[in-house]
């Protein structure tokens, strides 16, 4: 049954236009857990002094896997829209470093859903940015 | 005492947008959203260019949230960097010829952004303006709302605060 609505989110994520314009990838999703990797890329860069990816593309990682975690949810019957996203920046990506996302939701209701996630580069121990979210819980 | 003769409007206009454009497409990123800004004085309006790859949910369709949350943070850093170097430029401190050339100031860090979505970003354009809430030494905040057909039914807004860059010292 889970594993069903997790090929569904994965293939409604996998067919989402900007996801794909930034090239993400899931690596894992399930259960109200998910986790979306988006690789370094020119065309993100945000200071082209430092070439240290957008702030812009981190949020749309991040709202993009929060979203994930909250369509794979065993309580969470269908669709999914961001009602709030906070990002805190710990950190500069480091340049030429995919940024990996993992979100969870931590409590649902029946209409909403709260969501934290954490995005690395490849020190996982010095998270990049961490999220919190409040998404609708849609069609029930 | 004589008063300054104002300069030709050509060369303020010229100075202003070269200014603005040296800011704008020295940021890669800005340029693959599509984003860029319409300027009337020192007041900046953000465009979105509406694009298929903007989508977040093609069944409705609608704007990608995370779109909506960097065409606000990209309108939030440019309208806080086009303040913080305004005087500089206008008295010829900062040389707009420099800056069109790559040299270009550094930019203020987001320290953290928070965006409310009010409505489904719809499949067309988009505009986004900014309000510095506060502008300090170190740090500012800024406040940023986004619309499409109506000003006043605005679909998204922000608020977020930024590290501000120090002349000549790295702050990282």
């Amino acid at each position: 049954m889970s594993a069903d609505k997790a090929k569904i989110a994965r293939q409604f994520i996998e067919l989402i236009p900007h996801a794909k314009a930034l090239g993400m990838k899931i690596v894992s999703i399930g259960d109200g857990l998910a986790e979306i990797i988006m690789p370094y890329d020119e065309r993100f860069i945000g200071d082209p002094k430092t070439r240290v990816i957008h702030g812009g593309a981190v949020s749309a990682l991040m709202d993009t896997c929060g979203g994930a975690a909250v369509m794979c949810h065993p309580d969470a019957p269908a669709g999914t829209a961001t009602i709030d996203l906070r990002i805190d920046y710990m950190r500069a990506a480091t340049p030429g470093q995919a940024i990996t996302a993992r979100a969870e939701v931590y409590h649902i209701t029946r209409s909403v859903a709260f969501v934290r996630a954490t995005a690395c580069d490849d020190d996982t121990d010095r998270p990049v940015a961490t999220a919190t979210g409040a998404f609708t819980v849609e069609g029930r | 005492m004589a008063r300054k003769t104002p300069e030709p409007v050509q060369i303020v206009k010229q100075r202003r947008d070269a200014a603005l454009d040296a800011l704008v497409s020295g940021v890669p990123y800005i340029t693959f959203m599509g984003i860029s800004f319409d300027r009337r004085g020192d007041e900046l309006t953000g465009v979105l260019s509406y694009d298929e790859k903007l989508i977040g949910n093609p069944m409705l369709p609608a704007i990608h949230g995370g779109v909506t949350a960097a065409f606000l943070e990209v309108t939030a850093v440019i309208s806080l960097s086009w303040s913080y170097i305004w005087e500089d430029f206008e008295s010829g401190a900062l040389d707009v010829e420099a800056m069109a050339a790559g040299n270009l100031p550094r930019l203020p860090k987001t320290i953290d952004f928070t965006v409310d979505y009010l409505r489904s970003g719809l499949p067309r354009d988009a505009y986004a303006r900014a309000t510095i809430t506060r502008a300090g030494r170190r740090y500012a905040s800024v406040q940023a709302e986004a619309w499409q057909d109506n000003k006043d039914r605005p679909f998204a807004q922000a608020t977020a605060h930024f590290l501000m860059p120090r002349p000549d010292v790295s702050n990282d």
